[in-house]
């Protein structure tokens, strides 16, 4: 489903040279599976989910999703495969703040589609235990609710991958079992595999396939942007 | 929901700065309102003058000035004309198959500020204003205080007087109260003229004057002259004096140029001019008001373009905080086109606000100051009274808006998503 070849990347230093971060000769990730990716802070990861998600480009290599190369589209349309294919969950939730919750998910319909689907955006703001809190925005919510929004928007679309980048990083330990389980069960019902990024062994521990990132990258440890 | 629902929020949540913009933008559109709706006013008050008769017959000298003087009651007479031009106008033979209606005018003194006029009662017979609107007189109160039904001043009364209605209510003078004075200086008239009637507003500077019989006019002038020493011996030609006779043409005659024709052959003439008012008053208007409305409306609309730059900076210094914003969008799939034109519905939004804004408070405002205006000038303007011109506004502003909101779009544009999101919001 997912197939990383020859990716590399590096980063321009203020002198000018560069600073290589990502050398992946292959990394895949099959329909529906479910992995986690650990690694040091600074080692690449989110770095390497931008790439997935097409944000940002590699110098070389292929991100290959289904039969699409992401790297040899357009912009424009690798936006608009983004939004139809690939749910993002950040580590800090990116919702938008003058938005609801409800809101928060439509717009996320708005830019894969162009016509946003109420009810499915009301049924997942119900799964994620959110149904009572449509209407209120990012400001008015709990930490955990502002992800819980974050996880209904990045599935909005019915992604085929789901990438989350330490999605619990910034949660109390009280929920972030929670929202691991939501993610990991929501994922499960729409079969949409999912890449997490974390630095916790507990989290880790509970998925069925960890990479370590220095595992699968080339590039020598250290100095890498994370 | 929609590109412009995006947008919107996001002028909601940076609330006061947004309604600065719109405020700004409001007070610019205001000001470009008000310009157009007293260009109108002064525009209406002007030409309204001149409607009613065709030509204006006075004494040789500047056509500007005649008309000032006749149809304004404004500067003094460009001097006399003997009175058989009127009558030569009236029932001449050379004129009577042009000529439908003549009314002869004598420029007097003020009263209370108010122009005196010394004229026929066919002066609010046969003449009209504002095309065929006919002079009526209203009802008012006589010095008892009973309403009474005012009235033309007659032929044979030679000392009855009628008011124009901004006239008779700053004066407070009642249908049966006489006044006095009305030669000028120091000199008492002998025999005071008795207020008739009061004219209904016609929006014209009739509303501005004092309309005495002539034949009174003439014989209190007469009188004057004998109390300064002058004329001991009742000159008669001081008597055969008028300063100038509104001329009706035949429609007929009027429509097949005969109105050019009998101007012509007066002006062939030594004493007497003749001069069609519409004309001079259109030239006069664009040569003084018309130059001056554009100098307005450019100065009123560099403060619309000044409210546009404001919306640029207001939205280009949002852009900072709003990189991370612009980068999660983004990152859900908007395309750099989307979020350009959500940053441009913003401006446009910001403008379309100002700009409603403007017209509610430029035509309230009017509207407060309507019965300012109809006094001032007899024009009288509603709320919903728009200007033409006002229909670019609205379309002018969307591209004022597009223009300005260019530079903080092509900014959102740029934003380099993977940097953006990494910075904390």
């Amino acid at each position: 489903m997912l197939l990383l070849k020859d990716i590399k990347k590096a980063f321009r230093q203020p002198d000018g040279s560069a600073l290589p971060v990502l050398d992946i000769p292959e990394f895949r990730v099959e329909v529906g599976e479910q992995m986690v990716m650990v690694g040091r802070s600074g080692c690449g990861k989110t770095t390497l989910l931008h790439i997935i998600a097409g944000i940002g480009r590699p110098d070389s290599g292929k991100v290959r999703i289904d039969d699409w190369d992401i790297t040899l589209m357009p912009e424009a349309e690798r936006d608009r495969f983004r939004a139809e294919r690939i749910g993002y969950v950040f580590q800090t939730f990116n919702l938008l703040a003058g938005f609801t919750a409800l809101e928060n998910v439509l717009v996320a319909m708005r830019f894969a589609r162009g016509r946003p689907d109420k009810a499915r955006a009301r049924s997942l703001l119900n799964r994620v235990g959110l149904g009572h809190r449509m209407t209120h925005r990012p400001s008015q919510l709990s930490v955990g609710e502002q992800q819980r929004v974050a996880v209904a928007r990045a599935l909005a679309n019915k992604p085929q991958l789901l990438l989350a980048d330490e999605p619990t990083a910034n949660i109390d330990a009280a929920h972030q079992q929670q929202i691991l389980d939501l993610i990991r069960e929501t994922c499960r019902e729409e079969n949409v595999a999912l890449i997490m990024v974390t630095h916790s062994n507990d989290v880790a521990r509970q998925f069925p396939r960890m990479d370590h990132l220095e595992d699968i990258n080339r590039v020598a440890v250290g100095g890498a942007i994370g | 929901m929609s590109l412009w629902k995006v947008a919107w929020r996001s002028i909601q949540q940076r609330a006061l700065v947004s309604t600065l913009t719109v405020l700004s933008m409001g007070l610019g559109v205001a000001l470009v309102v008000a310009v157009l709706v007293v260009y109108s006013v002064v525009y209406q008050s002007f030409h309204r003058g001149g409607e009613g008769y065709d030509l204006i017959v006075g004494a040789k000298g500047g056509r500007e000035q005649l008309v000032l003087n006749t149809v304004f009651y404004l500067s003094q007479p460009v001097g006399n004309i003997p009175y058989s031009f009127y009558d030569e106008l009236k029932v001449g033979r050379r004129f009577s198959a042009d000529v439908e209606t003549a009314v002869p005018v004598c420029m007097g003194h003020t009263y209370q500020g108010f122009r005196v006029i010394g004229t026929v009662p066919e002066m609010f017979t046969e003449l009209k204003y504002q095309g065929e609107k006919k002079y009526e007189f209203v009802q008012s109160e006589d010095a008892d205080g009973k309403k009474v039904q005012g009235r033309n001043f007659k032929e044979d009364a030679p000392f009855e007087a009628v008011l124009g209605a901004v006239a008779a209510s700053r004066t407070q003078l009642k249908i049966g109260e006489t006044i006095r004075g009305i030669a000028g200086g120091s000199h008492t008239d002998k025999q005071p003229f008795t207020v008739v009637g009061v004219l209904a507003p016609t929006g014209t500077p009739v509303d501005h004057a004092v309309f005495v019989n002539m034949r009174g006019f003439q014989e209190m002038h007469h009188a004057e002259g004998e109390g300064h020493g002058e004329h001991a011996d009742h000159d008669h030609e001081h008597n055969d004096q008028i300063t100038a006779v509104l001329v009706c043409i035949y429609p007929d005659r009027a429509a097949a140029g005969r109105t050019d024709v009998v101007a012509r052959t007066i002006n062939d003439s030594r004493f007497a001019q003749a001069v069609v008012p519409a004309r001079v008053i259109a030239d006069l208007f664009e040569g003084v008001v018309g130059k001056l409305q554009w100098i307005l409306l450019g100065m009123a609309v560099l403060t619309v373009i000044e409210a546009g730059i404001g919306i640029m900076v207001s939205i280009y210094n949002s852009m900072s905080d709003r990189r991370h914003e612009i980068a999660v969008m983004r990152a859900l799939g908007a395309s750099r086109f989307t979020v350009m034109m959500v940053i441009l519905m913003e401006s446009i939004l910001l403008a379309l606000m100002g700009g409603i804004m403007g017209l509610l408070l430029g035509h309230g405002a009017i509207w407060l100051c309507s019965p300012l205006i109809a006094d001032w000038t007899g024009v009288v303007v509603g709320l919903l009274q728009f200007q033409w011109m006002e229909l670019i506004l609205i379309p002018g502003l969307i591209v004022l808006a597009s223009a300005v909101g260019y530079l903080p779009a092509v900014a959102a544009y740029r934003t380099d998503v993977a940097k953006s999101l990494v910075t904390t919001p």
